[in-house]
């Protein structure tokens, strides 16, 4: 697949890869995860050393659930995947364990509204799902053969909130039995499944059969077709819920995906354009969207109309009040931010009671699960399997970067929560399926390979 | 597609270090500006997250902190708020705060930089610093007594310590609970707008933001100015002075409440307190004698604190020989705070030397370590010694046979001027008794206390309101819970 770049020439296959045969590394992984369980335990006391003087009760029971969570994915990994990547589950875990610490010191400054617990029982879902899929798939490209199914189930969570009354101005929750859930959160799932696999299928096609315009190669109409009918589509509706976040991620993540499967350039200027495009007339059009606008521009602006500050005021006062060692955990105001501060701006907490140095290590843990997920597809051979793998590391990347450029003023603030810290079920679910997948092709990835094909 | 996969990596390298850039100028070099912004509420939970400290009155504390377990923490408590509300003022997480509990806000936030033990390590740890206490000169038996004495009555009393300048009692009715004010809550929005609203002006420190017309008390200065100029060399010979005196030129006669007032001698005059006497002799002596004796007893100062501010006491120099007659009999545009009267005392009792007054003894920090001494600042003379040795004959004469004698103390040495200050168009209101006047116990070297009493009773009939009948008894219970007292190192 180590295709020339120069357009001219088309390998149908590429070259085997050098027959290496990675050490499986189980026992770094294990001494990670036993890491991150104490990382966690450490900040869950600290928050209770800090508020109350005492460790807090539930120590031992938040250290010992953590901890057998992690051990039983860890089991599976050994079980199933024993050459899969070391640092992809320590990083979940450990991501998933702080952010169950900022979300129960949260919980701390909202009697009655906790929502830790909550938290903890979607994260053992979550864990439960990473085991089912790590044990269960024993093959992705099991996937490739699904994927129609896949786009036709992403579409279909993505029309279900329509039926659903709005939250906070977004129609994008499903409410049942008293739980409720995010279906865009599992659909980017499925809709990377299904680019991947549209793309790996006719990737040649994309890049090579059409007209050419210019610098652009188009392709014809029923090669690029479905896929833009499918990206278009989902699109369309998340701006029919204004979930402006998730139209963002799918834009994005369709971009990029595009752009590794055919190597033009002209995709990204052409979809760099268009995003323009879409963003200033959406934000003409969606007053929503073009107050998020003025307040990314002029943060300060409610406060010198006399009207305290706003969301992104209070985020970015808990980020300058951190400094570059923070306050230290329990000891922050970050409640100030309001009513978002457990999800969207749960990283204003972590800035603020971490410091520079606390968010600058979160950002890595970050670019560390993205970098294995590269690091994965480029180890494997299967056209699919590379575009899955880098479409889900993908995703996180992008889902990091606007949540996170958004809630420090870098970008305007779209509603996203951050993997695995934010408050949220689905998010924590879909996050531990990105996991479990990256896991499952990082074993084939990492497995010796010799040239025949991977069970 | 390897390529490819590299670049898109390349490219989510980009966003991460964009993402990094703008945290460290975030956390970094906008701390100190997002962290100085007034919408920033981090420095008002910081500023309310430890107990306050103390106001101490003798030692013991008036003040107190209760935890709210609310977000603005802690809140204030007063004990025996209305008696010290005039020195404490309030601290109200609404409404700020005044007074004691206003200048030494550094010290009893503990942001005063003087708390901390090792600031560079402080400034590290982020710790707060240790509050401190302010410890007051007050006389707790004193500042009682006053406030007892004034009971219902709307007035103030100010009595300072000659030797030093410490002042042992500042008292204001009708006085308010400062611990209304503590807080955040509906409470206190409606107890700040009843206070304001009320037309007896509780919150109006009587004792050194209100300034009256001094009436017949502000003799002693323009005794002390006749005197120190020569206008008057011998207490008993009998002065130049009709009764009634025609103000010098208009037609108007400034008759005597007193008789025997006609050529009187400068003792028979003070004794009695008449005016013609005074307002001759201050025309006699001229318009600089009685500017410089005024000034010099701290008349016209506008910066004077104790340490907080305290409205400024007049005596009008621009002025025609009339007006200085009236001025000098303490009316036309003469005022004075009772402060400014107890210092007039004070500077008689100590020799004619003026000293500033202070109520801040020393701000310690919490295990009892002084951080700073307040300490009596220099005296200035104001009149020689032999005028001062004088004016205390002559105080003490109005108290022994004078208009003064319900301020005597048995075993104790006091001197006094009564005033009855007319005020009010065509001197229509109800005018305001004033008692200024000294002590010293027969053991002490040097006078104890003095103080100034004012009460404007707008109840009693206007026939009741003398300094001698209403405003003495006051200031005689205040004198003698001060001589009563341990006197202080």
């Amino acid at each position: 697949m180590t295709k020339a770049g120069t357009g001219t020439t088309v390998a149908a296959a590429d070259p085997p890869a050098p027959a290496v045969r990675l050490p499986r590394r189980r026992g770094v992984e294990l001494a990670l995860i036993v890491l991150a369980v104490l990382l966690s335990v450490y900040g869950y006391c600290a928050v209770g050393l800090a508020r109350y003087g005492t460790v807090p009760p539930g120590a031992a029971g938040y250290g010992a659930g953590l901890g057998v969570l992690a051990l039983f994915a860890h089991g599976a990994v050994r079980l199933r995947a024993p050459y899969a990547d070391p640092l992809l589950l320590p990083i979940g875990v450990l991501l998933n364990g702080l952010g169950l610490v900022l979300i129960y010191r949260l919980d701390l400054e909202t009697p009655g509204e906790e929502a830790a617990p909550a938290q903890l029982v979607w994260s053992t879902l979550g864990v439960g799902l990473f085991i089912l899929v790590v044990l269960v798939l024993r093959d992705h490209r099991w996937l490739q053969r699904y994927s129609y199914v896949c786009v036709v189930a992403a579409l279909a969570l993505l029309t279900l909130p329509i039926l659903f009354p709005a939250v906070n101005g977004a129609r994008i929750w499903i409410r049942f039995a008293g739980l409720s859930f995010q279906p865009g959160e599992f659909a980017k799932v499925l809709l990377a499944v299904f680019f991947a696999a549209y793309l790996a299928a006719s990737r040649s096609a994309l890049a090579y059969t059409g007209r050419r315009m210019w610098l652009l190669q188009l392709p014809t109409g029923r090669v690029l077709g479905p896929v833009v009918a499918v990206w278009l589509l989902s699109v369309g509706v998340l701006v029919l819920e204004r979930d402006l976040g998730t139209s963002l991620l799918f834009f994005g993540l369709f971009v990029v995906m595009l752009y590794i499967a055919t190597g033009r350039t002209g995709w990204i200027a052409l979809g760099l354009l268009l995003a323009v495009a879409g963003a200033v007339a959406v934000g003409r059009l969606e007053p929503h969207v073009h107050s998020r606008i003025g307040e990314w521009l002029h943060p300060f602006a409610s406060i010198e109309a006399g009207r305290g500050p706003g969301q992104v005021a209070q985020s970015l006062f808990s980020f300058a009040a951190g400094g570059v060692l923070g306050t230290g955990l329990g000891l922050g105001h970050s409640i100030l931010v309001g009513f978002a501060a457990k999800s969207d701006f749960i990283l204003a907490t972590a800035g603020e009671e971490l410091g520079l140095a606390g968010l600058t290590a979160v950002f890595l843990l970050y670019a560390l699960l993205v970098e294995r997920g590269y690091r994965a597809g480029l180890a494997l051979r299967d056209p699919f399997g590379r575009l899955l793998a880098v479409g889900l590391a993908s995703i996180v990347a992008l889902q990091v970067f606007v949540i996170a450029g958004g809630v420090t003023g870098l970008i305007p603030l779209t509603g996203m929560a951050m993997p695995f810290l934010a408050q949220g079920g689905s998010s924590v679910v879909t996050n531990w399926a990105i996991v479990a997948l990256l896991i499952r092709v990082s074993h084939v990835a990492r497995r010796q390979y010799d040239g025949r094909v991977a069970p | 597609m390897t390529r490819y996969i590299r670049h898109a990596a390349a490219f989510c390298i980009l966003l991460l270090v964009a993402l990094l850039v703008n945290t460290v100028w975030l956390q970094v070099l906008q701390a100190p500006v997002y962290g100085g912004n007034p919408a920033n509420r981090r420095a008002t939970i910081a500023r309310y997250e430890q107990p306050r400290g103390d106001i101490l009155v003798g030692d013991r504390p008036v003040t107190g902190s209760r935890d709210t377990g609310e977000q603005l923490r802690y809140e204030r408590t007063y004990a025996n708020g209305p008696l010290y509300a005039p020195v404490t003022g309030f601290s109200s997480q609404r409404y700020g705060t005044t007074f004691l509990e206003h200048v030494a806000d550094p010290v009893l936030s503990g942001t005063d930089p003087l708390l901390a033990a090792f600031p560079l390590w402080t400034d590290f740890t982020r710790a707060h610093n240790p509050v401190g206490n302010v410890v007051t000169t007050l006389n707790p038996a004193a500042q009682q007594a006053a406030f007892q004495g004034l009971g219902a009555r709307k007035g103030a009393v100010a009595a300072i310590e000659p030797t030093t300048g410490r002042i042992l009692a500042l008292v204001s009715t009708p006085s308010y609970d400062p611990a209304e004010l503590s807080g955040n809550s509906p409470a206190v929005t409606a107890a700040w707008a009843r206070l304001n609203d009320d037309p007896e002006q509780p919150m109006l420190n009587r004792a050194v933001r209100q300034t009256y017309p001094p009436g017949s008390t502000f003799k002693v200065v323009t005794a002390a100015a006749a005197l120190d100029w020569g206008v008057v060399t011998d207490l008993d010979t009998r002065t130049d002075s009709p009764d009634p005196y025609t103000l010098p030129g208009t037609r108007t006669s400034l008759a005597n409440e007193a008789k025997g007032c006609r050529n009187a001698s400068l003792r028979y005059a003070f004794e009695w307190s008449c005016n013609t006497v005074f307002a001759k002799l201050a025309v006699d002596a001229g318009v600089d004698a009685m500017r410089g004796a005024a000034q010099g007893f701290g008349f016209n100062d506008k910066g004077l604190r104790i340490p907080f501010a305290v409205a400024p006491s007049t005596f009008d120099t621009h002025v025609d020989r009339a007006q200085l007659a009236l001025s000098s009999i303490g009316q036309y545009n003469t005022r004075a705070t009772p402060l400014q009267m107890a210092m007039v005392a004070a500077a008689v009792a100590d020799g004619g030397q003026v000293r500033s007054p202070y109520l801040v003894e020393r701000t310690t920090r919490r295990s009892g370590g002084t951080v700073s001494a307040a300490g009596s600042r220099p005296a200035r003379q104001v009149m020689r010694p032999a005028t001062a040795a004088r004016l205390r004959e002559l105080m003490t004469d109005v108290v022994t046979d004078g208009t003064g004698r319900n301020a005597a103390i048995r075993g104790a040495t006091v001197g006094g001027k009564t005033g009855t200050a007319q005020h009010g168009l065509g001197n229509s209101g109800t005018p305001y008794a004033w008692f200024v006047s000294w002590a010293q116990g027969d053991a002490d070297v040097e006078a104890r206390v003095a103080v100034a009493v004012v009460v404007e009773d707008a109840s009693a009939r206007r026939g009741d309101i003398s300094g001698g009948g209403t405003a003495a008894p006051i200031a005689k219970a205040v004198m003698e819970a001060v001589l009563r007292s341990p006197p202080r190192g």
